[in-house]
C-alpha cells in the first residue's frame, strides 16, 4: 500500500473520530429530551419525517462511525489477530460497509 | 544502600530454555552487569552475555531485568533486587541467539527500512548551512541525537510486539533527527518512508520514552513525524 493512501486512511480515522465526538453528544442530548414524557416511535418519526436537518445529522453520524469502525477494526484486527494489510483492510472494508447499509436504512425509515 | 545476597535467576538456552539460578552476594555499588560477568567467570564460563564499554555509551549490554528492559551497566543491583531475587533474561521483541544475547539484527535491519542513513544529496552542497544554537530544528534534533541504539525502547513497544512492519521507536527516533537536519537532502521520500509501517502504527503509550535510559522521548518525535507526514500529504508532496 502506498505511503499517501495510508496517510490518508490514518487521517480519516482521526477526521472521523473527530466529528463522531460532538455528533454522539448531540445525540445523547436529543435522546434525553425526546424521551421526557416518555418514548413514543409517532413523536420521533414527527420530528424526523422529510427533514433535510435531522435527515443530514443522522446520515452523517452513520457514515462517520461506519468510517470510523471499519479503519479502527482494521488496524485492531492487524495487531492483535496479526494479519497482513490486505486482510486486515478487507475485514474492515467489508465492517464499514455492513455499517453504512443497515445505518443508512435506518435513516432513510426515518426520514422518508 | 545496601549489600547483600541475591538469587539471580538467569535465562539459558535459546527461544525455549529455562532460568538457571545462581546465589551470589553483592556489594552495594555493583552493577547488574558485574553480577553477570561475576556468574560467567566464577560459576559458569559458558553464560552468553553481550558488553562492550560499561560506562552506558555502546548500547550493547540491555536486557529484561525483572520484567522490563534496562542497560545493565547503569543498573544497580541494589537498585532492582525484589525479595532477594532478580530475573535476567534478554531482551524481548528480538530473536534469541543463546541466553542472555538477543539478535539485533532485525532492530538494526528496520533502523535501515525508515531511512536512518543521512542522505547527502546529488551534488555537494554549495555553501555551509547556518544553523544557529537555538533554531527549533536543531533542538528537534539535540533531543533526539543521544540515542546509543541499546534497543530498550523497541523491546518495550508493544506497537513492536503486535506488529512485525513496525519499525519501532528508536528507528523513528533516527528519522526525526534527520527529517530536522537542515543539511539532509531526505525530503518527502524520507517521510514517505516513515509513514508506512511507521509513524502512523504508534499507539502513544510511552513506553519508550518511559524506560529510555538516555531519557530521550521517541513518542515525542514519533508525534512530530505524524504531523509532517500529514502536512506533506496534504501539500500532496508524499
Amino acid at each position: 500500500m502506498s505511503a499517501r493512501l495510508d496517510v490518508w486512511l490514518w487521517l480519516a480515522h482521526r477526521a472521523s473520530g473527530a466529528l463522531l465526538a460532538p455528533l454522539i453528544v448531540a445525540h445523547l442530548v436529543t435522546i434525553v429530551i425526546a424521551v421526557q414524557g416518555g418514548l413514543d416511535a409517532a413523536e420521533i418519526v414527527a420530528r424526523t419525517r422529510g427533514s433535510v436537518f435531522w435527515g443530514g445529522f443522522y446520515f452523517l453520524f452513520v457514515a462517520a462511525a461506519a468510517l470510523h469502525a471499519g479503519l479502527g477494526v482494521r488496524s485492531f484486527v492487524a495487531e492483535h489477530a496479526r494479519l497482513s494489510n490486505g486482510p486486515a483492510t478487507a475485514i474492515g472494508v467489508v465492517l464499514g460497509l455492513v455499517l453504512l447499509v443497515m445505518g443508512g436504512r435506518a435513516v432513510a425509515g426515518l426520514v422518508l | 544502600m545496601a549489600s547483600g545476597e541475591v538469587t539471580a535467576r538467569i535465562w539459558r538456552g535459546g527461544t525455549e530454555g529455562h532460568f538457571q539460578e545462581f546465589r551470589l552476594g553483592y556489594r552495594h555499588d555493583q552493577t547488574v552487569l558485574d553480577l553477570v560477568t561475576e556468574v560467567q567467570r566464577r560459576h559458569d564460563p559458558s553464560l552468553a552475555y553481550r558488553f562492550a564499554c560499561r560506562v552506558g555509551m555502546c548500547g550493547s549490554c540491555a536486557m529484561t531485568v525483572s520484567g522490563r528492559p534496562r542497560w545493565t551497566c547503569r543498573t544497580l543491583v541494589a537498585d532492582v533486587v525484589d525479595k532477594g531475587a532478580v530475573t535476567l533474561a534478554p531482551l524481548t521483541n528480538l530473536p534469541v541467539i543463546r541466553d542472555l544475547v538477543a539478535d539485533m539484527t532485525p532492530f538494526f535491519e528496520k533502523w535501515r527500512k525508515a531511512g536512518g542513513r543521512f542522505e547527502a544529496g546529488e551534488t555537494p552542497a554549495e555553501a555551509f548551512s547556518t544553523i544557529t544554537h537555538d533554531d527549533p530544528a536543531r533542538r528537534a534534533v539535540d533531543a533526539g541525537i543521544e540515542c546509543i541504539n541499546c534497543g530498550v525502547c523497541y523491546a518495550a513497544c508493544d506497537v513492536v510486539r503486535m506488529r512485525d512492519d513496525y519499525v519501532g521507536p528508536a528507528a523513528l527516533n533516527r528519522a526525526w533527527t534527520l527529517v530536522n537536519d537542515a543539511r539532509d537532502a531526505g525530503g518527502p521520500a524520507r517521510l514517505a518512508q516513515v509513514a508506512e509501517g511507521g509513524c502512523l502504527a504508534c499507539h502513544t503509550r510511552q513506553r519508550c520514552a518511559q524506560y529510555c535510559p538516555k531519557g530521550l522521548n521517541p513518542t515525542e518525535a514519533i508525534a512530530g513525524l505524524k504531523r509532517r507526514v500529514t502536512a506533506a500529504a496534504l501539500k500532496g508532496e508524499l
